[in-house]
């Protein structure tokens, strides 16, 4: 990921999501929260508000830049690893499915690693690890989901190194630059509103 | 019958420095081509082979929930569509009837590039802006069709709204990214001050009023 992609999408684009989010919150009560919590504020049950869009994507690339590292890249070790087996079977199927998801999400958006809590799937009795793919400025905090990683998929994300190869870019975030550091960090966080294990079964 | 990849309306070069040969290398040789390959791929073997292009978008379409080769029907009509929509030492000003309506139904010209800009430039994601054509009856009481501008996300186009396509610029990102950047707005004022095929947009126009009556009844011809 070139220093020219960067100093554009975090210089200009990111920026923008930024100042454009500022002034349009200037002097109401929302400039008080925090920006997870503006995101689902704006999102507004799926009839979002105008500030939506800049609000969901200032903290998109914020999770993004942590989500990415150099020297990155390779296989997760420790309890992220062990989730990662036991929900996708394998750690390549995880790989499988994720580019799978950045390749096909169409147009503008993200695709995700995300932990769900128990029993929003199903009759699962505890979390788990999942694969989704957002739209445009869409997250999972909308969708009551825990970020765990995120790709940026949208164009101006790897236009100016990949061009149309959008697969190679996403067989390159994946081998190269993905931060398991953070990966770990978010799933730590995570536990604590989420029991990734049944209730018999609460450690490794 | 497969769909083909039609050629450019104009050499690769031909419409530097505004929109580069390399952006039309990658344009229309890999994003435009792998829409049409991967159309035929969908559709082969069945009968919308057998379709025209824009009948198997509107049937794609499905009202509102498209079918699986939706987007990729869409993107090939939308692309075909553009590129007959540029040309080399456009833009500028219409003339004629096109200007006549535009300036009827936008009040000026300098009106009507305004908003072409704004819904250009705030179409958030990807997608599309349009100068189209409404029939009649459309919208509330009016009596004669008119022209408006909307802007569509992803694959859509107006001729899934009913409305008949003028003109439209591709906000994509891959469609400005390397010779503009981030600078959306610096590659919609180019592609209006100098790509524009008004030209194109006259046969459309007159091909539109094959089904769309742009004057009261009482007065159909200027």
């Amino acid at each position: 990921m070139s220093k020219q992609t960067l100093e554009f999408h975090w210089g200009k684009h990111h920026r923008a999501y930024v100042d454009n989010l500022n002034k349009q919150i200037k002097g109401t009560e929302l400039e008080g929260l925090q920006l997870g919590d503006l995101v689902k504020h704006a999102y507004n049950n799926g009839n979002p508000t105008a500030y939506f869009n800049n609000a969901g994507q200032a903290w998109n690339h914020d999770f993004f830049w942590e989500s990415l590292k150099p020297g990155g890249g390779k296989k997760p070790t420790g309890e992220v690893l062990h989730l990662i087996e036991r929900d996708f079977g394998s750690f390549e199927a995880f790989a499988d499915e994720f580019k799978q998801a950045a390749a096909t999400q169409f147009g503008s958006g993200w695709a995700w690693l995300v932990g769900i809590p128990a029993g929003s799937h199903g009759e699962d009795k505890f979390g788990k690890l999942a694969i989704e793919k957002t739209k445009d400025a869409v997250n999972p905090l909308v969708l009551g989901h825990y970020p765990l990683l995120t790709i940026d998929v949208w164009e101006h994300a790897y236009y100016l190194d990949y061009q149309n190869r959008r697969p190679d870019y996403i067989s390159t975030f994946i081998d190269e630059l993905i931060s398991w550091e953070a990966v770990t960090a978010r799933l730590e966080q995570a536990k604590a509103t989420i029991n990734f294990y049944d209730v018999k079964m609460s450690s490794i």
